[in-house]
C-alpha cells in the first residue's frame, strides 16, 4: 500500500527482463502462487463447511436425506431462549474467568520459580509441561479414575479418607462440584503450556534493568509488579487469548468425563452443540448453534485483537 | 497490513477450534451395550471362496456386505462360519464382513446412511432410528420376502420381536436376539441382609431396600450419568403403572406423556430417590461403574438387560463376576397398576437391510435366522433366540428364565430410547436424569417429554 505514495520516476517504470511484465506484477504473481495451496485448503476446510453450517441452521434437518423443511431463524430463536444454552455460556465464562484469576498467575509463580537457576530445574520443567503434552481423551480418563467416589479405586478419595472427619467427594457426580473438578483437570492439563511461554517471555527481560531495580532499592514484590509483569505484557495477553478462547471452545475433555451432566451442571456451548447435532439427530439445530458458537468466538477474537494491538503498538 | 493479517489469523484459529469441536467424539452414550469387549475397530476380510465348484448354474457374481458389532472372538466366530458355510453354498457369493465396537459401529453408520450408501445387512436395533432410516428411504422393504410362501419365513419368529423391526405395516428387518431388562440381584446380600425371597411388589420392593440400608448394604447399582440406565427404572414403573395404552395412547397422539401414570411412575421413582439406595456418586457413574459395583458384590440389586452378566464379570475385580450368587428376578408388579405382572420392557438385536441390498443378502440373512443357527449362537452365550426351535441352544439357567419370562409378556415395551424417535428418546434420558438428581418434580419430568414429543410425533 505504501508503494502507492512512491514519487513514480519520470520514465516508464523498468520493464522487467524477458516477459514484459512489471516487477511489481511478477511479484504479485509469484505471491499468489505461493499462497494458491494455502487459500485451497482454508476454502475447503473452513470456508466451504462454515457457509455448509450456514445453510444447513436454517432447516429442521436431521441429517438424513436432502435438507427441504425450511425454518428460517426459528432455530436461531429457540437457541437465545433455551435456559439450557444460556446456562453452557455462563459455563464457559465461568471457565474463562476461573482460568484468568487462577490458572494463569499459577502458572506465572511457577514460570518464574522454574525460570531461575537451582538444580533440577530442567527436572521440574519437564514434569509441568508433561500434561500437555497428554492428549485430552487420556486426560480426562486419567481424572476419570482419580475422581472416582470410591476410595478403593479413586486416588483422591483415598487421600480425603485418610484424613479423619472428611468423607469421600462425589466431584463428578454433583452438580455444585462438577465444574470445580472439570476446571481444575483444565488447569492441570494447560498450566505448562503457559508456564512455557511465560518462561520465555521472562527471558527476554534484560538483567540490567532488574539490576538497576535491584540498586534503587526495589524489593521482591516492587520487582514482580513494576518490571516483570509490565514487560510481559506481550505474553500475557497471548496467554490470555489462548486461555479464553479454549475455554470457550472446550468440548472433548468435558464430554469424556461428565457429558455435560449430571443435569447440564457441566454443560459448554460445545457439549451442548454436540448433544443437540449428533446425539438427538437435529442437525439443523446444531449447526445453528455452532454457528452462534463461531460468532461469540469471532467477536471475541476480533474486540481482543483491536484492544490489544493498541497496547502492543504502545508497548513497542 | 499487519492488522489485516491478524485479522485473517483470527478468523482461522477460532474456525480451527470450533471445527475441532465438531470432530466425532471419543464416546456416546450406548443404548443398547453388547459385551464391549475392548476391541477397537477391526476389519475382517471374508475368506473368498475360492474353490470354483463345477456348479450346472453360472451365477452371476455378486458380493454382500456386512457390518456386525459382535467382537468377542467366540462368539464373532459363528457369524464366520456361518458365512462361510453359505458362500460354500453359493460360489458365486461373496460376503465381506466388517467387525465394528459397538460405538464406532453406531458413528460409522450415520456417517454412511447421511452419504445414502448403507451395507447390505447391518446391526439394528429395529425402533425408532430405523424408522428414520426407513423413512427417508434407506432400508429395504422385505416384507414380501417374510410372506412369500404363505408367510413361509415369517411365522419362523416370534411375532413381538419380528414387530420391532417394522414401521407402518412394512418390514425392514428381522431380529436374532430378543431379551428383556430385570432386576438382577446378589442373593448372598439378599441372604445378609435376611430377605428370603426376591420382591413381587413395588412396596416390597421399598421395604426390602430399607432392610439392605438397615444391614450397611448398599442396595442399587445405578449409572445415572449415562442416563438410560436409570431411565429403566422410570419407563419399567411407568409400564407397569399405565400398561400398554398409557404408551400407546402418548404415542399416537391421543393421549399424552403428562398422562396420570408418567407423572405417578416419576413419584414412585423420586421415592425411591429419597432413600438414598445407590452406590455414592451413582449420578457421574457409567454403567460400566454399575458393572463394577455390582460385579465386585457392593452392591444388592441391578436393573439392566440380558447383557448384564457378561458385563458384571468382565468388570470386577475378580474377572469371575458373582457366580452362583447372581439372580434375576422380574420387576415387581405395581399395586393398583393397568400395566400386567408379566409385560416386558426390553429389546434386542437385528439385521437391518440396507436399500441397495440384492436378492442373495435377504437369502443369507434367512440361511442365519434358520433355527440351526439360531441354536449355535445361544450356545454361545450371545443371543436370546426368537425363532422357534432355536431356544434349544440355551442352558444357563437364568437366561432360560429370561427367555421364558419374555415368553409369557402379554405386552412388550422397547426401551423408550428406541421406540421413540432418537431425538424424543434422548429427551427422555435427559428428563429422568433429573429425577435422580432431585432438580425436576415428576411433574416437570413429564413435561418435559411431552414438550419434546409435541415437536417429534405428529
Amino acid at each position: 500500500m505504501a508503494v502507492q505514495y512512491q514519487p513514480q520516476p519520470a520514465q516508464e517504470p523498468k520493464v522487467s527482463e524477458g516477459y514484459g511484465l512489471t516487477r511489481q506484477a511478477k511479484n504479485r504473481i509469484t505471491i499468489m502462487l505461493f499462497l494458491l495451496p494455502a487459500i485451497v485448503i482454508f476454502t475447503v476446510f473452513i470456508i466451504y463447511p462454515i457457509f455448509r453450517s450456514l445453510y444447513f441452521s436454517l432447516f429442521d434437518w436431521n441429517g438424513l436425506g436432502p435438507a427441504t423443511d425450511f425454518v428460517g431463524l426459528d432455530n436461531f430463536k429457540k437457541i437465545l431462549t433455551d435456559t439450557i444454552f444460556q446456562k453452557a455460556v455462563i459455563n464457559n465464562l465461568l471457565i474463562a474467568v476461573l482460568s484468568l484469576a487462577v490458572q494463569l498467575p499459577i502458572s506465572l509463580a511457577i514460570a518464574i520459580m522454574v525460570g531461575r537457576d537451582f538444580p533440577g530445574r530442567g527436572f521440574f520443567r519437564t514434569i509441568f509441561f508433561l500434561p500437555y503434552v497428554l492428549s485430552e481423551v487420556i486426560t480426562a480418563i486419567i481424572w476419570l479414575g482419580m475422581f472416582n467416589p470410591n476410595p478403593d479405586r479413586g486416588f483422591i478419595n483415598a487421600l480425603l479418607e485418610i484424613i479423619p472427619g472428611l468423607n469421600p467427594v462425589t466431584f463428578l457426580g454433583d452438580p455444585e462440584l462438577v465444574l470445580i473438578a472439570i476446571f481444575i483437570v483444565l488447569s492441570w492439563k494447560y498450566f505448562g503450556l503457559h508456564m512455557l511461554l511465560f518462561m520465555a517471555g521472562l527471558q527476554n527481560i534484560p538483567h540490567e534493568i532488574e539490576e538497576a531495580a535491584l540498586i534503587d532499592g526495589a524489593n521482591r514484590w516492587q520487582m514482580l509488579t513494576r518490571i516483570t509483569v509490565p514487560l510481559l505484557g506481550g505474553t500475557l495477553r497471548t496467554s490470555a487469548y489462548l486461555s479464553i478462547l479454549g475455554s470457550l471452545t472446550q468440548f472433548t475433555l468435558i464430554w469424556v468425563m461428565t457429558k455435560g451432566g449430571p443435569v447440564n451442571a457441566s454443560e459448554v456451548m460445545a457439549t451442548y452443540m454436540y448433544r443437540y447435532g449428533f446425539v438427538r439427530f437435529w442437525l439443523g439445530y446444531g449447526s445453528a448453534v455452532a454457528i452462534v458458537m463461531l460468532l461469540i468466538d469471532l467477536i471475541f477474537s476480533l474486540v481482543y485483537r483491536r484492544l490489544m494491538e493498541r497496547q502492543d503498538y504502545l508497548a513497542a | 497490513m499487519l492488522r489485516k493479517l491478524m485479522t485473517l489469523i483470527s478468523i482461522v484459529l477460532v474456525a480451527t477450534f470450533v471445527l475441532t469441536a465438531c470432530a466425532p467424539a471419543a464416546t456416546e452414550e450406548p443404548e443398547v451395550v453388547e459385551e464391549t469387549e475392548a476391541v477397537v475397530e477391526e476389519e475382517e476380510e471374508a475368506t473368498e471362496a475360492e474353490e470354483v465348484v463345477e456348479e450346472e448354474e453360472e451365477a452371476e457374481p455378486v458380493t454382500i456386505e456386512w457390518w456386525h458389532i459382535t467382537t468377542a472372538d467366540e462368539q464373532k466366530a459363528v457369524w464366520q462360519k456361518l458365512a462361510d458355510e453359505y458362500m460354500e453354498m453359493h460360489p458365486n457369493v461373496t460376503i465381506e464382513i466388517t467387525v465394528l465396537e459397538n460405538e464406532a459401529f453406531k458413528t460409522k453408520l450415520t456417517t454412511v446412511m447421511q452419504s445414502g450408501t448403507p451395507p447390505d445387512i447391518f446391526q439394528s436395533w429395529g425402533g425408532g432410528t430405523m424408522n428414520e432410516y426407513a423413512e427417508a428411504g434407506l432400508m429395504k422393504d422385505i416384507t414380501a420376502d417374510l410372506d412369500a410362501n404363505d408367510g413361509e419365513w415369517r411365522s419362523t419368529f416370534a411375532p413381538g420381536a419380528l414387530g420391532v423391526f417394522s414401521y407402518q405395516g412394512k418390514n425392514y428387518g428381522v431380529p436374532w436376539d430378543m431379551g428383556m431388562v430385570g432386576m438382577w440381584y446378589n442373593k448372598a446380600l439378599f441372604a445378609e441382609a435376611g430377605i428370603d425371597a426376591p420382591p413381587t411388589t413395588w412396596e416390597e420392593l421399598l421395604t426390602d431396600v430399607q432392610t439392605l440400608k438397615d444391614a450397611g448394604i448398599t442396595p442399587i447399582a445405578v449409572g445415572a450419568g449415562d442416563k438410560w440406565p436409570g431411565a429403566f427404572w422410570w419407563e419399567y414403573l411407568a409400564t407397569r403403572i399405565g400398561g400398554e395404552d398409557a404408551f400407546m395412547a402418548a404415542q399416537d397422539r391421543s393421549g399424552s406423556f403428562t398422562a396420570e401414570p408418567f407423572v405417578q411412575a416419576g413419584e414412585e421413582l423420586a421415592r425411591l430417590v429419597e432413600m438414598e439406595p445407590f452406590q455414592d456418586g451413582y449420578l457421574g457413574a457409567t454403567w460400566g461403574d454399575e458393572a463394577t459395583v455390582m460385579g465386585n458384590g457392593e452392591a444388592a440389586m441391578d436393573l439392566m438387560g440380558q447383557w448384564a452378566p457378561g458385563a458384571f464379570k468382565e468388570n470386577s475385580a475378580s474377572g469371575e463376576g458373582l457366580g452362583d450368587d447372581l439372580g434375576w428376578f422380574q420387576f415387581p408388579m405395581v399395586e393398583g397398576g393397568a400395566g400386567d405382572a408379566n409385560d416386558a420392557v426390553g429389546g434386542g438385536n437385528g439385521f437391518g437391510i440396507g436399500k441397495d441390498a440384492p436378492p442373495e443378502a435377504i437369502d443369507f440373512v434367512k440361511y442365519l435366522t434358520r433355527a440351526e443357527s439360531q441354536v449355535q449362537c445361544a450356545e454361545v452365550g450371545f443371543c436370546i433366540p426368537v425363532v422357534k426351535g432355536g431356544e434349544a441352544g440355551l442352558s444357563d439357567p437364568i437366561m432360560i428364565q429370561i427367555q421364558e419370562s419374555f415368553a409369557q409378556a402379554e405386552y412388550f415395551q422397547l426401551y423408550y430410547d428406541q421406540a421413540l424417535t432418537p431425538a424424543l428418546g434422548s429427551v427422555v434420558n435427559d428428563a429422568i436424569q433429573g429425577i435422580f438428581a432431585q432438580t425436576m418434580t415428576p411433574e416437570e419430568t413429564a413435561q418435559m417429554i411431552e414438550d419434546s414429543a409435541v415437536e417429534e410425533l405428529e
